[in-house]
């Protein structure tokens, strides 16, 4: 869901951006490592320590062979990341390692990972190597090594339970009555029980459309905004369906999603607009500092 | 170009906005979508003709009724018509597959006879079993997994919608041709099992 924390808690242990980690909502497992091992913790803190000493967020870890991992619950946001060095290593399914619970599909057997399951670690590379290597010898007489260095703060947002979030224009705002489109700038929506994966719904005065027009199904996306006849807006999220027939009034400025997945149920939101053009060139502006952080953590273990 | 998303009557295009990002600085900046639209448009001014390929068919066997298809009878009783009036409608009707989407393996199926047209239901179910065949308007479609659905739920299919390990995984295509076909509760458990 926040592919930031994802990406950048890869980095940190020398892993393609995009490998297999463990995803934990609101509370986190105790893990037991067999071999040492180099972690890095994202997201929201979940209060994690190992063999009873705590861990910060956002640097290279290396652990002992047989340490434990233990998680409490998240403090601040929602979804706390662990990547491994060399990735987890479950099998592809369709040019992916993630999890879709709803299809059966991925990951472990396509569900949630349960107490007893012992998970696959992939081939370090010499990048997780060197800095796995680099941060042991900052180990001192301690059994658990903290790189003294890690992801920037400007990088990674500040979670809090009542966000700003910025929209671009939907395909259908305009379907919209002026009242209602008055209210999706100034009204606070709270994220409801029913969100999930697939989609957060959000509760306020419902908003309401000038005509009821019958839509054929087109594509949607990851911060599609969708406005079902009830008037309480959805929001697709990660395990969102390809196509859809709900009018789509907004789509999320790509760089708020990761605020926007570390919200949970009850958490509070509230919307601004941006141009399409501004919300690109807010998303260039981060892709170009992940490429800067990418590029320090390989010219320092060069 | 991350992925091309076929619907209807539209084709939308994910793509990488760094992919397309521009060097030009100051006024002369362009943002990446226009630039990729710019480039599409270069591109489809372009475009030859091709046959299409000739449809594929492909024949889905359905149980009818009961457990099978519980809306079955509401439908019927809607149109004032009998369930086997019904189930010959829907079973003589050829289909194309206008489109895949909503969840792995959800064929858009047009070419529903219009007299058993039928709006979905008010409560939508939470747990539609996989494989069941529904009527949603004038639409009718085969849930491939079990999801939450609204449509009226007159049949299911024993075969596999969406499998990840067969190749392609998912039966249907855009452009197949596709029509159902009457079988008995015996022959959906044979063929299920198998």
């Amino acid at each position: 869901m926040d592919e930031l924390a994802l990406r950048v808690a890869n980095l940190l242990v020398g892993n393609d951006e995009r490998a297999a980690a463990l995803e934990c909502t609101l509370v986190g497992p105790t893990l037991r490592f067999d071999d040492q091992t180099l972690i890095a913790l994202g997201g929201a803190d979940l209060g994690v320590t190992a063999d009873g000493k705590a861990l910060p967020l956002w640097r290279p870890i290396c652990l002992p062979a047989g340490a434990t991992l233990s998680a409490a619950s998240a403090v601040r946001g929602c979804r706390g990341y662990v990547a491994i060095a060399g990735g987890i290593d479950v099998p592809m399914v369709l040019g992916s390692r993630a999890t879709y619970v709803r299809a059966s599909l991925g990951g472990v057997d396509g569900r949630a990972l349960r107490r007893g399951d012992h998970l696959p670690v992939g081939v370090p590379s010499e990048l997780s190597r060197r800095i796995g290597a680099a941060v042991a010898a900052q180990r001192g007489r301690e059994r658990i090594a903290i790189g003294h260095w890690g992801a920037s703060a400007s990088l990674i947002p500040f979670y809090t339970s009542s966000v700003v979030i910025r929209l671009v224009d939907g395909a259908h705002l305009q379907l919209l009555s002026a009242e209602s489109r008055g209210r999706l700038w100034s009204d606070e929506f709270r994220i409801g029980a029913q969100s999930d994966r697939m989609g957060y719904r959000l509760e306020g005065v419902p908003l309401e459309l000038t005509e009821r027009r019958e839509l054929l199904s087109e594509a949607v996306t990851f911060g599609t905004v969708q406005l079902p006849p009830g008037g309480n807006p959805i929001v697709l999220m990660a395990d969102r369906q390809t196509t859809g027939g709900y009018p789509r009034i907004a789509e999320v400025a790509a760089v708020d999603l990761p605020l926007l997945a570390q919200l949970k149920a009850g958490d509070r939101v509230r919307f601004r607009s941006i141009s399409l053009e501004d919300a690109q060139r807010l998303y260039l502006a981060r892709e170009d500092n992940i490429r800067q952080v990418r590029a320090a953590i390989a010219l320092r273990h060069h | 170009m991350i992925e091309i998303v076929p619907a209807f009557a539209s084709v939308a295009v994910h793509y990488e906005p760094g992919r397309v990002a521009d060097d030009a600085l100051g006024s002369r900046w362009r943002s990446p979508y226009e630039r990729l639209v710019e480039s599409m448009h270069v591109a489809l001014a372009d475009l030859e003709d091709s046959e299409l390929p000739t449809p594929r068919e492909v024949t889905i066997p359905v149980c009818y009724g009961d457990s099978y298809g519980p809306d079955l009878g509401d439908v019927a009783s809607q149109h004032e018509l009998t369930p086997r009036e019904v189930v010959a409608l829907h079973s003589g009707g050829t289909y194309n597959v206008y489109m895949l989407g909503f969840a792995p393996g959800f064929a858009y199926l047009g070419g529903l006879p219009p007299e058993i047209a039928t709006p979905r239901r008010a409560e939508p179910r939470t747990a539609v079993p996989a494989g069941s065949v529904g009527i949603g308007g004038s639409q009718t479609g085969i849930y491939p997994l079990l999801l939450p659905g609204g449509w009226q739920l007159i049949g299911r299919t024993p075969l596999r919608m969406f499998d990840a390990r067969r190749e392609p995984a998912t039966l249907l295509a855009v452009g197949d041709r596709v029509r159902f076909t009457s079988i008995t509760s015996d022959e959906f458990q044979r063929l299920a099992s198998a």
